[in-house]
């Protein structure tokens, strides 16, 4: 898959540290304002979705390898378990161990915080890494089946 | 009438045309993005009825799932085909769907009152005050009344409400719920969507080694 035309690299280039960075607020805000570890981690992933459609496949297996994208999705999934796991320092599967802290701060409601930044890791991780399957995986294997088959117009000559 | 009420019907009733249109439509692509319109009607429907964290969701999952279908319908050739059906006989049987499930729905409701009648909005099931007889575990119903204080909020909703700040300090009381007092649920969810991504892998891999044997023998 190439990439797109002059005009969408650039503006991605303006655009995707924002997106990140929202992504990464409404992660770690979760438990203070709308949000949460799940639509902070698609955003995060809507935002690499970006930079793959703009910049092409190379580019993104050069700076994502897909096996990092895989390894961060298990890793996700595996601190959210160590965070609950965490509870039996405080007797109990869940248990939130840490200080509760003044309502409304950044570092309050204990293990909450923890377990959106876990949650939001696997989440971008776990989609990025679908999207990827979808988009590169099976259009490269389609090529091969469909050999015969003259190629498809171009939709993306700039 | 209501102001918000007379909104969200025309959302629903936004969102029922769009499922339509992305039903019958020919084109694949105009089909994709009314699928895209009921999805951002429902995050609006969402948003009136006070769900930010549901209506946030909605919207980031809804941009995600319309570029991966608009990507994978542009690259594809659209293979569909027409097939003939008759609007009137579908229509007709529609009608009379409808008209059966309005008949249905206002005799039940009517006979008695204990019926099929809703629920008056913004007042759920589990807001409901029950004895606290019904609430205690079982096995305790005998000393129940002595030993529990009085203020005891008698239903699961009521007892989150009453409880839940003093208890998690989050101020979005949601992620509260979600994430302390239903960890067990959201590790379930956690799981659910990591063994789905599995199965996409699974799925998805089998035609990428082939073409990662040609392409890149050392890799």
């Amino acid at each position: 898959m190439r990439g797109m035309s002059l005009i969408v690299r650039n503006t991605t280039r303006l655009v995707a540290g924002f997106i990140a960075l929202f992504g990464a607020y409404i992660v770690l805000y979760g438990h203070v304002t709308p949000g949460g570890g799940f639509s902070g981690g698609v955003i995060v992933a809507g935002g690499l979705v970006l930079v793959v459609l703009a910049f092409g496949e190379r580019f993104c297996r050069e700076v994502i390898p897909h096996e990092v994208v895989r390894t961060s999705d298990a890793i996700g999934a595996l601190a959210f378990l160590g965070v609950a796991l965490l509870g039996y320092l405080g007797g109990v599967f869940f248990k939130n161990f840490l200080p509760l802290g003044q309502t409304g701060a950044l570092a309050s409601a204990g293990t909450l915080i923890l377990s959106n930044l876990a949650i939001g890791v696997k989440i971008s991780a776990g989609l990025f890494g679908v999207f990827l399957a979808l988009a590169l995986f099976r259009r490269r294997g389609e090529r091969r089946l469909m050999a015969p088959e003259p190629p498809l117009p171009d939709t993306e000559a700039p | 009438m209501d102001p918000v009420l007379l909104l969200l019907l025309v959302l629903l009733g936004f969102m029922i045309v769009g499922s339509l249109v992305a039903i019958e439509t020919r084109g694949l692509l105009s089909s994709v993005i009314s699928v895209g319109a009921a999805g951002f009607a429902l995050s609006v429907v969402f948003l009136l009825l006070g769900a930010p964290d549901l209506a946030i969701t909605q919207v980031v999952v809804e941009i995600l799932v319309l570029v991966v279908l608009v990507r994978v319908v542009i690259t594809r050739r659209d293979e569909t085909y027409a097939t003939s059906r008759s609007t009137l006989a579908v229509g007709s049987v529609l009608l009379v769907l409808g008209i059966l499930v309005a008949v249905v729905f206002l005799a039940l409701g009517a006979s008695g009152g204990a019926g099929l009648q809703m629920r008056p909005f913004g007042d759920p099931l589990l807001n409901e005050a029950a004895p606290a007889s019904a609430m205690a575990p079982v096995g305790e119903i005998a000393d129940a009344e002595s030993d529990r204080p009085e203020t005891i909020p008698q239903s699961i909703g009521g007892a989150y409400l009453q409880e839940g700040l003093k208890r998690t300090h989050a101020a979005n009381y949601v992620m509260g719920i979600v994430l302390d007092y239903r960890g067990y649920d959201t590790l379930g969810e956690a799981t659910v969507i990591f063994v789905a991504i599995l199965g996409a892998y699974a799925v998805l891999r089998r035609l990428g080694r082939h073409s990662h044997a040609r392409d890149e023998p050392d890799r």
